[in-house]
């Protein structure tokens, strides 16, 4: 094998790490926000898809001129659940949080596959199989796109949490949700956020990869996984982690396929998160206490 | 301005707070003291509204506050200072008094109110953009104040200010709280250092499983031969 399609590997990897990226940081806002972990993830990023090839089939809408509908249409949808359901159940057993959660993404998947079948279906764009040269690696259109709108969206993401009274008050609500009743936070209105914000990145990352994957009802559950890996690798609450962990599977996934072989990629990739866990429990960017 | 009339509560079945009459005055230092256990975090939950009361009234300036959420009792301008700190460990000096001021209200005032602070802890300044978890205890005691005092608190709650702090830092602890009660903020203070906070308050009240067994000015309770045996050691 030559170092050209290593390379080729590598970023190819990165570029799809970029999308793995923005569902687990959903997913870890969530969790640090809440202390729940959304198992619905996954559906959340299957409505994401669907909504993008609705809007592209019905409406001819290209899937990545559709995020500016995707995000927030899905953080309305996100916020809606947390008010009618998450909001109820913060605090409780862990055994409830996950069979809600759980719930919720059965309810969805069912939904999808009531309204549009269990076919696979495809979206096909004119650069779907695309792609262009820089310095002899091929690099695929779609895929260069989607990464360069996750960069995007994560600057803009950090600038909220850095910068915003709101943004810095949802970091407040998941370091001491208590402390922060006291400084006037509305915690329940910040879940509400958190997930609309949660819900959102997964459904944009559902948009985003609609160009390149089948689309099904129960496509959400390999995702869900996928995000609780990168989370849990990356650290539970670290939205620099969950970035990091999203690239590191992404390369991973992508190089394991031309080094050894596709079928054997995600023995690899939970092979490295068996590893980071062992030589770091708290994950990347976690906190080796509490 | 605060009034608090036979307030009850109990954590599940322990029953904690027993017919609480509890009443602060604008302008005034008032303590509760007692011992470890007595209740008196939890009389600063129920005005904060971190818990809920079995029944009993409590109002500040006349509004009810049992019909209220947490954030909107701040908004009041009853702001607690926490047990134990509570300050963001991940956030800078600079973001935990940001957050201080996070109400519309207080926002509006914040670059005023942070000049307040850093006058009244200069140490914050040098601080501000150290982490909170990072700082030593009686750092974290006064950014939990100052962060406290970026809310324009009207009535400003503080829980054992001294809890954990070297002697030295004790008396200065509460020369601050003189301090923040001369620049017009009324003190609501819970304490087991008995001693220093009879000496600096108005009024007190003692409190004994739950239950208001004492209360007086806090001279004739500093002379009280219960509180000299109880809590003095004399
Ligand atoms: N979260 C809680 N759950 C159950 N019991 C509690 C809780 N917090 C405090 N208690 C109990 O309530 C009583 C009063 O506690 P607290 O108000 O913290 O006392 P103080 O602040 O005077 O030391 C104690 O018996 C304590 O054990
Ligand atoms: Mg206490």
């Amino acid at each position: 094998m030559t170092s050209s399609v290593l390379m080729q590997a590598i970023i190819s990897g990165i570029l799809v790490g970029g999308v793995y990226a923005l569902i687990g940081v959903g997913l870890t806002i969530i969790f640090g926000v809440m202390r729940v972990i959304n198992f619905a993830h996954g559906d959340l990023m299957m409505v994401g898809m669907y909504l993008t090839y609705f809007l592209f089939t019905q409406l001819g809408i290209d899937p990545f001129v559709s995020v500016i509908i995707t995000i927030p249409t899905m953080f309305i949808f996100g916020g809606i659940i947390q008010k009618l359901f998450i909001n109820r159940i913060i605090g409780s057993l862990p055994q409830n949080q996950i069979l809600l959660t759980i719930g919720l993404g059965l309810i969805m998947s069912n939904s999808a596959m009531l309204a549009f079948t269990s076919d696979y279906k495809i979206l096909t764009t004119s650069y779907s199989s695309s792609s262009f040269n820089i310095m002899g690696i091929s690099i695929s259109q779609p895929l260069a796109l989607s990464f360069l709108i996750t960069a995007v969206i994560t600057l803009l993401l950090y600038w909220f949490f850095m910068k915003t009274d709101t943004g810095q008050a949802i970091r407040a609500t998941a370091q001491d949700r208590e402390a922060a009743q006291l400084m006037g936070i509305n915690v329940k209105r910040m879940s509400i956020i958190a997930f609309g914000l949660g819900a959102s990145l997964a459904g944009t990352a559902g948009a985003l990869i609609s160009p390149t994957y089948y689309i099904f009802p129960q496509v959400g559950s390999a995702f869900t996984l996928k995000a609780f890996v990168i989370t849990v690798l990356g650290g539970m609450g670290s939205i620099v982690g969950a970035t990091l962990g999203g690239i590191i599977i992404g390369v991973v996934e992508s190089v394991g396929a031309v080094t050894i072989s596709s079928d054997w990629k995600d023995v690899l990739v939970f092979s490295i998160f068996l590893l980071v866990l062992l030589i770091k429990p708290a994950g990347l960017m976690g906190k080796s206490s509490t | 301005m605060l009034k608090i009339d036979k307030l009850n509560f109990s954590y599940g079945d322990l029953k904690v707070l027993w017919e609480i009459d509890l009443e602060v005055n604008q302008g005034e230092i008032v303590t509760v003291v007692g011992a470890n256990g007595a209740g008196k975090s939890t009389t600063l939950k129920n005005i904060s509204r971190l818990v809920k009361p079995n029944s009993g009234s409590m109002t500040f300036n006349g509004v009810d506050l049992t019909r209220l959420e947490s954030h909107q009792v701040v908004e009041q301008g009853v702001v607690q200072v926490p047990e134990g700190r509570k300050i963001f460990p991940e956030m800078t000096v600079m973001e935990n008094l940001r957050m201080g001021s996070y109400i519309p209200s207080a926002r509006k005032e914040r670059e005023k109110n942070m000049a307040l602070v850093f006058t009244l802890f200069p140490r914050l300044k040098e601080r501000e953009k150290q982490l909170g978890g990072t700082m030593s205890g009686g750092e974290q005691q006064m950014l939990a104040i100052g962060r406290g005092l970026m809310a324009n608190p009207k009535l400003l709650l503080l829980d054992e200010p001294s809890l954990g702090l070297s002697p030295l830092f004790v008396k200065n602890i509460f020369d601050i709280i003189i301090e923040i009660n001369r620049q017009g903020v009324t003190i609501l203070l819970v304490e087991q250092n008995v001693y220093q906070s009879l000496r600096i308050a108005n009024r007190a009240y003692v409190l004994e499983t739950g239950r208001v067994v004492l209360t007086g000015t806090g001279t004739d309770l500093l002379n009280n031969d219960h509180i000299k045996k109880a809590f003095l050691g004399m």
